[in-house]
């Protein structure tokens, strides 16, 4: 009988090129995605090297790091911006690929519209010059973000040279209780392992708390695999997956959807096989989650307090809360829940599906944001969560609520927009990264789910969503 | 590409674990299109006061570390964000050589591309390394590729292991693209027999493709 072998190890066999010991290995790309933000460097490489795009019909791109989120028809005032828009859109109709521009009915977040479009499918491989391309795993998918030099790699060959990655399983067993999401999840686990603990894994999610997740839920995890310094996190693809694909644009239809589906039903890991770390984590102990650092695994409970620096035994981590309560302008013992916000941001290729919204859209239905709250910002992923979203009604109950919403793209995720959180003030935020400056210098970011972020707005500090009415 | 055999130079310290790229290159110097000049951005938010105007109390300010071309840093260096403008700064400001205890994986990749050679050591090396440093002005270290060594003038000699083909790649400043396309037919042969048909998708409604013209 054939040795038992971990999803990863079989897409990892399927698509290796060449091999050859003391080497790293060829691995081909199924789906290379691209943006604005890390490809003009990779083109104008490619094309001093008199390069041509190999396989431009496997190669998509999308606007969405630098784009407004608001009035797309006036003239970009961002000058640089603009001229990034114009390389990518000379770069694609110079090379033939397709390109999702600006004003494309189907522009969102790059990882929010490879899966919604059905681009990303289960066993692939695929890249972008994006480190939060791990979400495409959620698809069991081996999927993860590389440098602007191997993005022109990829243009250039189809493939990348990799070594082969330790495999870590990361499995959650146990509902976690109501009002807490994936987002929680994913930060217990980053709190877990440690910003650092995945490096050179790649993380295999599994267990009924992961199995029982939607495809949004299982995208979330995936997506914040990277926090926890794992490059590719991925989920076996099963029913729950085969149902969000089917019908969907770049999705086989009829017989050969069949036979697809045949196909990746192959791919989850077999009984028996072995991986190189075991992490686990009990869903019904897992409470919502807030960072109170300058990184993803400064994290705790929402009921738990600001640490005390000294509390770490390590002095370069003692040295490193330090520095990261200076930042956060926080003193150690503080309740979390008495940390009061000046901005709240739902969107991010973390958070800013449907489900997403949904969630926030119900806690914060009939209410309004607090008076003490600058601004609350509703950023869907992409035009089609958006419009999808307004056919529900969402877009009336967070207008109604006091929050602005916007067109797609990162926006106050990495602030390259005009969305950007300003110096000294501390946003409810459902990104992925809460390092100093990320949502704009100086801004002071706590991470949390979009359910924690909408409570948060409307009390004007974070709460426990789950004595939130209504969502017992 | 550019490649690293051995080297000589200034060690600065950067005392501080989990440095992610995000501080490396702050946003707002994504939106370049070329990869030159970044070593004015390297560290921008933590080297600069309003103005432009450099931090005095920013290590690298120190003037006694003005020239380094060797950084010494702690754990889990270069996290975060895939940007290899981090690589392209830390080389344009001057550094050739990083001395840490471990690197995130993507920025790990990122600086090979980029003649920088990351040097992997333990904690208690990184330790003695940031104390000589700080004790001793004008501190220099040799980095050697060749010997997979870091040694300085008072003793200090350490051993270093980078996978033999990554070294074989810096030490010759092999272009990787053109190493990949040694294995053209290999490519396409594996295009041709094995890429699995369940990837390839169908016919595809011309709506999803458009592409609609703004402003």
């Amino acid at each position: 009988m054939a040795r038992p072998k971990t999803l990863y190890e079989k897409i990892w066999e399927a698509h290796v090129v060449r091999e050859q010991p003391g080497e790293p290995s060829l691995i081909y790309i199924d789906r290379h995605l691209i943006h604005e933000g890390t490809s003009p460097q990779a083109f104008a490489g490619l094309k001093a090297a008199g390069r041509k795009v190999r396989r431009p019909d496997l190669t998509f791109a999308v606007m969405d790091h630098s784009v407004p989120t608001k009035d797309r028809n006036l003239p970009m005032t961002d000058s640089i911006a603009a001229a990034q828009f114009e390389a990518l859109d000379h770069n694609c109709h110079e090379t033939g690929v397709t390109l999702f521009n600006m004003f494309s009915h189907n522009q969102g977040i790059v990882h929010v519209i490879g899966p919604e479009l059905g681009i990303t499918q289960p066993g692939q491989t695929i890249v972008c010059g994006d480190s939060h391309t791990s979400t495409h795993g959620a698809f069991g998918t081996l999927a993860f973000g590389i440098g602007t030099s191997e993005v022109e790699h990829v243009l250039a060959t189809q493939t990348l040279s990799q070594f082969k990655s330790p495999t870590m399983a990361v499995r959650v067993d146990g509902r976690p209780p109501a009002g807490v999401t994936a987002k929680d999840v994913v930060l217990a686990i980053i709190g877990h392992i440690g910003i650092g603990g995945g490096t050179g894994h790649v993380i295999e999610y599994a267990g009924s708390a992961i199995r029982a997740l939607s495809m949004e839920g299982r995208m979330t995890v995936c997506n914040m695999t990277i926090e926890g310094g794992a490059r590719a996190g991925m989920v076996a693809p099963d029913d729950t997956t085969f149902a969000y694909l089917e019908g969907r644009p770049f999705v086989p239809r009829g017989k050969d959807y069949q036979a697809a589906v045949d196909g990746w039903k192959t791919l989850a890991t077999d009984q028996g096989a072995q991986y190189d770390r075991e992490v686990v984590l009990n869903g019904p102990e897992i409470a919502p989650q807030v960072t109170w650092g300058t990184n993803p695994g400064m994290v705790t409970d929402v009921t738990g307090r600001v640490p005390d620096p000294h509390s770490f035994s390590d002095p370069v981590d003692q040295k490193a809360a330090e520095a990261a309560l200076r930042y956060m302008g926080l003193e150690p013992g503080t309740p979390i829940e008495n940390i009061a916000v000046d901005r709240v941001f739902i969107g991010s290729c973390t958070n800013s599906r449907l489900e997403d919204l949904r969630l926030a859209a119900r806690v914060v239905e009939g209410k309004h944001v607090s008076k003490s709250l600058k601004q609350a910002l509703v950023v869907p992923g992409s035009m089609v969560v958006k419009s999808q979203a307004e056919q529900e009604g969402l877009d009336k109950i967070f207008r109604a609520a006091g929050f602005e919403w916007r067109d797609a793209g990162c926006s106050m995720c990495i602030g390259m927009n005009a969305d950007v959180l300003p110096s000294g003030e501390r946003s409810a935020s459902t990104s992925n990264r809460n390092f100093e400056g990320r949502q704009g210098k100086g801004g002071r970011t706590h991470l949390v789910s979009p359910m924690m972020a909408a409570a948060a707005a409307i009390e004007g500090h974070f709460v426990d969503i789950r004595k939130w009415s209504g969502v017992q | 590409m550019q490649s690293f055999t051995k080297h000589k130079g200034l060690v600065a310290p950067l005392d501080r674990v989990n440095v992610d790229t995000d501080q490396m290159v702050p946003k707002q110097f994504l939106k370049a299109l070329t990869r030159a000049g970044f070593g004015r951005t390297l560290f921008y938010d933590w080297r600069y006061l309003p103005g432009e105007k450099p931090n005095p109390d920013f290590v690298l300010n120190y003037p006694r570390y003005q020239g380094a071309s060797i950084l010494v840093a702690r754990a889990n260096f270069g996290c975060g964000s895939s940007r290899e403008h981090a690589p392209w700064a830390l080389g344009d400001y001057g550094f050739r050589a990083l001395l840490a205890p471990s690197y995130a994986d993507i920025f790990y990749n990122n600086c090979f591309k980029n003649g920088i050679l990351p040097v992997t050591l333990s904690d208690a090396e990184i330790d003695e390394i940031f104390r000589r440093v700080e004790t001793d002005v004008g501190y220099a270290l040799n980095v050697d590729l060749e010997t997979q060594t870091v040694s300085d003038e008072c003793g200090l000699r350490l051993s270093f292991t980078v996978d033999p083909f990554r070294r074989e790649c810096l030490l010759n400043g092999w272009d990787d693209i053109g190493l990949t396309l040694r294995h053209e037919g290999q490519i396409a042969a594996y295009e041709r027999e094995r890429a699995p048909k369940a990837v390839l998708y169908g016919e595809v409604d011309a709506s999803v493709l458009a592409v609609p013209k703004g402003n």
